[in-house]
């Protein structure tokens, strides 16, 4: 453990990028060193890619990005004997992504004769302690959901919960080097190293939300990452990329990124006020923040995410330019649907009720469906047939039923056959498992570190 | 007859999770902001029949200070499911982009 800094001088903590894997370079985070870090906090994860990778326990990035990026990390670290945290390790934080991020970091530090404590921390949680506290009246929804029941907890292949701060505190006062966490909010990792030096919640909270994207709270997004101090007035946040700059707009709008309400953001001890803060230019390009509020909550909760599986899909594409099809296009896609079931039913013996299927149009109205009001024919479409069912070999067998049409199917009144465009041979793309997330909850504590599970070992290359 | 995002500097959408969906719509000056939040356009109710959703979930923030307003309401459907078209929501802007300003809307 590095010195803890007089309570005046406050915290510096590096936060070198987004995500973990996504790329900095190893001078910005010497630049941020040379500023005085106390720490470093990244986040690996995020529900925003969609829920194949907590449904399927999987990571987003690929292990090598994630590697080169956790070398640059684990050198700096360790030469400044700081700290460094991981968040939401493998994407979802799931205990094998936890797992998997601490292969990688023994072997690079097998690699690199690097030693330190490493703490992994756990927050995937058995279907059955959730279960347990939706009886004891510990579970609630979040809007716009409804009511858990057990039924859609056991079908959740990963249930996981989202820590706070109070964990990762625990892991750091327990000696950890390395902090590789399961999931946590993307403000957990910096308000816990501010949190544990004595910093006010408001301030430490706050910094922590803007710095969670790294670059995003600057002029130049994409320029890698930020340093934040902060102190026991406010926070100082500055880019670590001399090209870039934060100004009042660019740190004053981070607050409305992903984040349903701009003033208010709920962490598991309580809930981030930022109705008052005041944003200042201190020079061209660090911006100093003050009168951020912090509400503590009489209880923690914890935020459940899980995914289920809904199935298996097989996708074709088909492209079609004839402009008499394009012309009635809704007339073509409506005679498609009706004869495919038709086909499907006498074929495979399966009812339109159990499998899905989705015709969605590129350039006509893929993206915005209903609410497409887009005048005229396209010049073209590229038509995706998404099929789901309950085994691949079933929603392949409705994709390939489908084939002969998507190639062939005419309009009503077409005196020959047309052909459309397959781009590829063959059209059936098995897309194998999909997932659904289903969980909008949060479990009551009785304190910010139930549920997660802090595990200390020792890496050693000495 | 000018567009929200022709006046606009940036009109954009996001998830907030994968179950809510926010816009932000970024104005040059208070000039443009005042006009357009003056006008009531972007109310609960025109936003609810704008994007198909029940106009009483639509959340609706005026944030004079940075010259913005943002809206956020429940996704009609989970984001990454079967029946989603736009996983991060990244291209929803774009009816809100499109409503049109009441006449005489400030010049650009």
């Amino acid at each position: 453990m590095s010195a803890r800094p007089g309570i005046d001088q406050g915290v510096g903590i590096i936060f070198p990028s987004g995500m973990l894997g996504g790329g900095f370079t190893a001078e910005s985070i010497k630049r941020g060193i040379a500023m005085g870090a106390t720490a470093i906090a990244i986040d690996a994860g995020s529900t925003d890619s969609g829920p194949y990778y907590l449904g399927a326990g999987v990571a987003k990035t690929s292990d090598s990005a994630v590697a080169r990026d956790l070398r640059i990390l684990l050198a700096a670290a360790r030469e400044s004997r700081i700290p460094l945290i991981v968040g939401s390790c493998g994407t979802s934080g799931t205990d094998a992504g936890v797992d998997q991020l601490a292969a990688i970091a023994e072997r690079i530090a097998a690699q690199d004769r690097l030693s330190f404590r490493m703490a992994r921390i756990y927050s995937e949680l058995r279907p059955e302690t959730v279960i347990t506290a939706i009886d004891q009246g510990r579970v609630r929804a979040l809007p716009p959901s409804g009511e858990l029941s057990p039924g859609t907890v056991r079908s959740c292949s990963h249930v996981v919960a989202l820590m706070g701060h109070a964990p990762i505190v625990a892991a750091l006062e327990a000696g950890a080097d390395v902090v590789l966490a399961g999931r946590a909010t993307d403000t957990a990792m910096v308000a816990a190293v501010a949190l544990m030096h004595g910093m006010p919640e408001g301030p430490a909270w706050h910094a922590a939300k803007t710095v969670e994207c790294g670059g995003q709270c600057t002029t130049s997004p994409t320029s890698g990452g930020v340093f934040v101090r902060i102190d026991p007035a406010g926070f100082t946040v500055t880019p670590l990329a001399a090209e870039a700059a934060c100004t009042p707009v660019t740190v004053a709008a981070h607050m409305l990124y992903e984040n349903a309400d701009p003033f208010r953001l709920l962490e598991p001890s309580g809930a981030l006020d930022t109705s008052r803060a005041t944003y200042t230019a201190l020079d061209e390009r660090a911006v100093r923040v003050e009168g951020s509020r912090f509400e503590r909550a009489p209880r923690h909760t914890a935020k459940l995410e899980g995914a289920r599986l809904a199935g298996y899909e097989t996708v074709s594409i088909v492209g079609i330019r004839d402009p008499h099809v394009l012309a009635s296009l809704d007339t073509w896609l409506a005679l498609l649907r009706h004869i495919l079931e038709d086909r499907v039913r006498a074929t495979l013996d399966l009812d339109a009720g159990s499998y899905d299927l989705a015709l969605r149009c590129y350039g006509a109205d893929a993206i915005l469906g209903p609410l497409e009001d887009g005048a005229g024919p396209p010049r073209e479409v590229g038509l995706l047939c998404k099929v789901r069912a309950a085994s691949q070999e079933l929603a392949t067998a409705v994709a390939k039923t489908a084939n002969p049409l998507l190639l062939h199917l005419p309009l009503p009144g077409m005196t020959h056959l047309p052909s459309f465009a397959f781009a590829t041979s063959p059209p059936e793309m098995e897309r194998g498992a999909s997932y659904e997330f289903v969980l909008n909850h949060v479990l009551e504590l009785d304190h910010g570190t139930d549920l997660f599970r802090v595990e200390l070992s020792e890496v050693s290359n000495d | 007859m000018t567009s929200l995002g022709e006046l606009a500097d940036q009109v954009r959408a996001k998830n907030a999770g994968p179950f809510w969906i926010t816009l932000d719509v970024f104005f040059r000056n208070a000039r443009d902001y005042e006009f357009v939040t003056g006008s009531g356009i972007m109310s609960p109710r025109a936003i609810g029949r704008l994007y198909q959703v029940d106009p009483a979930s639509v959340k609706y923030f005026e944030l004079p200070a940075l010259h913005v307003v943002k809206i956020s309401f429940p996704r009609p459907v989970t984001a990454g499911s079967f029946e989603d078209r736009d996983l991060h929501a990244g291209q929803q802007h774009v009816p809100l982009a499109a409503m049109a300003l009441p006449d005489p809307s400030p010049e650009r």
